[in-house]
């Protein structure tokens, strides 16, 4: 039995925003199901009353003082992008043509 | 001027400083080696003569002023293409980002100009820092100095390359899981994973935030430490960066002295899965930490055998969420806006022309370790298992002051072996994981060849959080023996890259 089945990659390329052609979810599935089965071992260690970490270190919020500093200009801010108009980002529709 | 190339960058820094040669002069020599071998090696995704130069001769400008500047100012360094760059193209080994001019410069690429360090272009790397090889770079891969048809480590194996072939005498490196030390200890160099938060993120092009963690690489220990402390601090623009001065990782360098040194061998790393050669080069080292005057025990970590797949959970989480950003809207590439598409639809269609299979894998790895109804089996789970790392490491510590392995189970494997198997590729990054997880300190140091292919071995030395400067201070002491034992480092042993005459034996 796969650990991790085709119908659920192809969910996973969804929600990942990734339109992949079938032969690549073909390809992904099987090596997915491979890691997914070996990443699965971290359900062997007895670990119910362990903290768990989401960073190395010890963490505390940190603050800096509510200062204007200097920041991108709207010239190097959009620079890098795809398509503009009037000093904005051009995008793409966002709401489908009946909304 | 081949012989400015074979200097130390210590040595190359007072030889600027006093005068005695320029920066440019010692810029030429690197651009003409990097002319000269590039070919073959492909370490560099972007060199700029001309940006590179310009930077040399301010810095002889600044000296010429009056100016006292670092230890290495003047001193090139190739710098990893995950860091921005606003005079270079940073792409970090990706089709998503070909081309991009970024608005800012990274806190580690900003402290090296400040240096007076002279970047000679950008190294390549495995596409966001994902991989072992180099090969999952966009934009081919790069060999390894020592056999052409071997990997260089990565994904920091651009940078690896460049120093074992004499490009540069110091490169950049990111280590997420192994990043640094595994391709420093494949290409016969010193490679060095700082505490986490020692060394600050802010415009490193993120893969996982909780492990990512800037380092340096050099030909020997103490040139590392000088690169470590000219880019390392505190940095305000990175909220995980520690308020804490560097360790004092130059001294230590220098220092080299371990009598009475309490040193741990992990006793879980070894055994199946790592190559003879490698095993006995690293019980080699281990006896030669006990004749330098090193206390040598074997210290159990039994959860670090859950290391790989914790980190397989946890890193391509991080991803996954770090990676949505490249969502073809404020940078990047852009595919199918034909005007009759949706933003989502050339969001899905970029992404799936712009980034390669392994970053693909791990985003829908990371999606479903976090999906609901299997995070607590996958991500909570793996978060726990970090902290049981975490823990071993604070016993371990209570007993030695450093611990030993192999920087890797394995010599620098052939290119494309491992490229379509994604779990053997994985596990080169066995014994670096650990450490990773935990956010403490750890180098890899050459300690010689391996007797089956004549290939490099690396010593992995790990310390606590913020003990920097005990990586440096053994790995300065294993070095300097060493180097008397073989008459010169490691790396004059690797075949010369020069002329026509290039074979793999």
């Amino acid at each position: 039995m796969s650990a991790i089945t085709r119908d659920e990659v192809a969910h996973l390329a969804r929600l990942s925003r990734l339109a992949l052609a079938d032969e690549e979810l073909d390809h992904f599935a099987a090596q997915l199901d491979q890691i997914v089965a070996a990443v699965a071992r971290v359900a062997e260690v007895a670990a119910d009353d362990i903290p768990p970490s989401s960073h190395a270190l010890p963490l505390t919020n940190v603050f800096r003082p509510d200062e204007v500093r200097a920041s991108l200009t709207p010239e190097q801010a959009l620079s890098g992008a795809p398509a503009v108009e009037d000093d904005r980002f051009r995008v793409p529709r966002i709401l489908g043509e009946e909304a | 001027m081949t012989e400015l190339l074979h200097k130390t960058a210590a040595e190359l820094g007072r030889l600027i400083a006093a005068r005695e040669v320029s920066a440019v002069e010692v810029t030429q020599a690197h651009l003409d080696r990097i002319a000269e071998v590039e070919p073959k090696v492909n370490a560099f995704l972007h060199v700029d003569p001309e940006t590179t130069l310009a930077q040399a001769r301010a810095v002889d400008e600044r000296i010429a002023g009056g100016e006292r500047l670092g230890p290495l100012a003047g001193v090139p360094v190739a710098h990893k293409d995950v860091f921005t760059t606003t005079d270079m193209p940073t792409t970090a080994g990706s089709k998503i980002l070909e081309g991009w001019r970024p608005p800012y410069d990274a806190t580690v690429t900003s402290r090296l100009r400040e240096a007076g360090l002279v970047i000679l272009g950008k190294t390549n790397l495995d596409e966001f820092a994902m991989g072992s090889s180099t090969e999952n770079s966009a934009y081919g891969p790069t060999r390894n100095p020592w056999d052409l048809s071997r990997i260089p480590g990565g994904s920091s194996g651009g940078s690896s390359a460049a120093v074992a072939a004499y490009e540069a005498p110091l490169s950049t490196g990111t280590d997420t899981g192994g990043s640094i030390r595994q391709p420093a200890a494949v290409t016969g160099i010193v490679g060095m994973k700082p505490t986490y938060g020692g060394s600050s993120r802010y415009g490193l092009i993120a893969f996982a935030s909780s492990l990512d963690t800037p380092g340096p690489f050099a030909r020997n220990v103490l040139d590392a430490a000088l690169l470590h402390e000219a880019f390392s601090g505190h940095d305000v623009m990175d909220s995980t960066s520690i308020h804490a001065h560097v360790p004092p990782v130059v001294e230590a360098a220098r220092q080299a002295d371990i009598a009475g040194l309490r040193v741990g061998v992990v006793k879980e790393f070894g055994g199946e899965g790592y190559q003879p050669g490698v095993l006995a080069r690293f019980h080699e080292a281990v006896e030669l930490l006990e004749s330098l005057g090193a206390k040598v025990v074997e210290v159990s970590c039994p959860s670090f055998g859950y290391a790989l797949p914790a980190y397989y959970l946890i890193a391509p989480s991080e991803c996954s969420s770090n990676l949505a950003r490249f969502d073809a809207m404020r940078y990047g590439l852009r595919v199918g806006d034909d005007g009759t598409r949706s933003a989502e639809e050339v969001m899905s269609m970029t992404r799936a022309a712009g980034f390669g299979p392994e970053v693909k894998r791990r985003i829908m790895l990371g999606t479903y370790a976090l999906s609901s109804g299997y995070y607590d089996a996958y991500y909570g789970q793996a978060q726990k298992v970090r902290t049981l790392i975490s823990r071993d490491f604070d016993a371990a510590f209570h007993q030695v002051d450093v611990l030993v392995s192999p920087t890797t189970p394995t010599t620098a494997f052939p290119i494309g072996e491992r490229a379509d198997d994604p779990m053997a590729m994985y596990l080169a990054d066995l014994c670096t994981i650990p450490t990773n997880l935990a956010g403490n300190a750890a180098i890899s140091v050459p300690c010689g060849l391996a007797d089956e292919d004549g290939l490099p071995v690396g010593l992995q030395i790990m310390a606590p959080v913020l003990g920097d400067d005990r990586c440096y201070r053994v790995g300065a002491a294993v070095e300097k023996a060493l180097e008397d034992r073989w008459g010169g480092s490691l790396l004059t042993k690797a075949p010369a890259l020069e002329g026509l005459g290039y074979q793999h034996g």
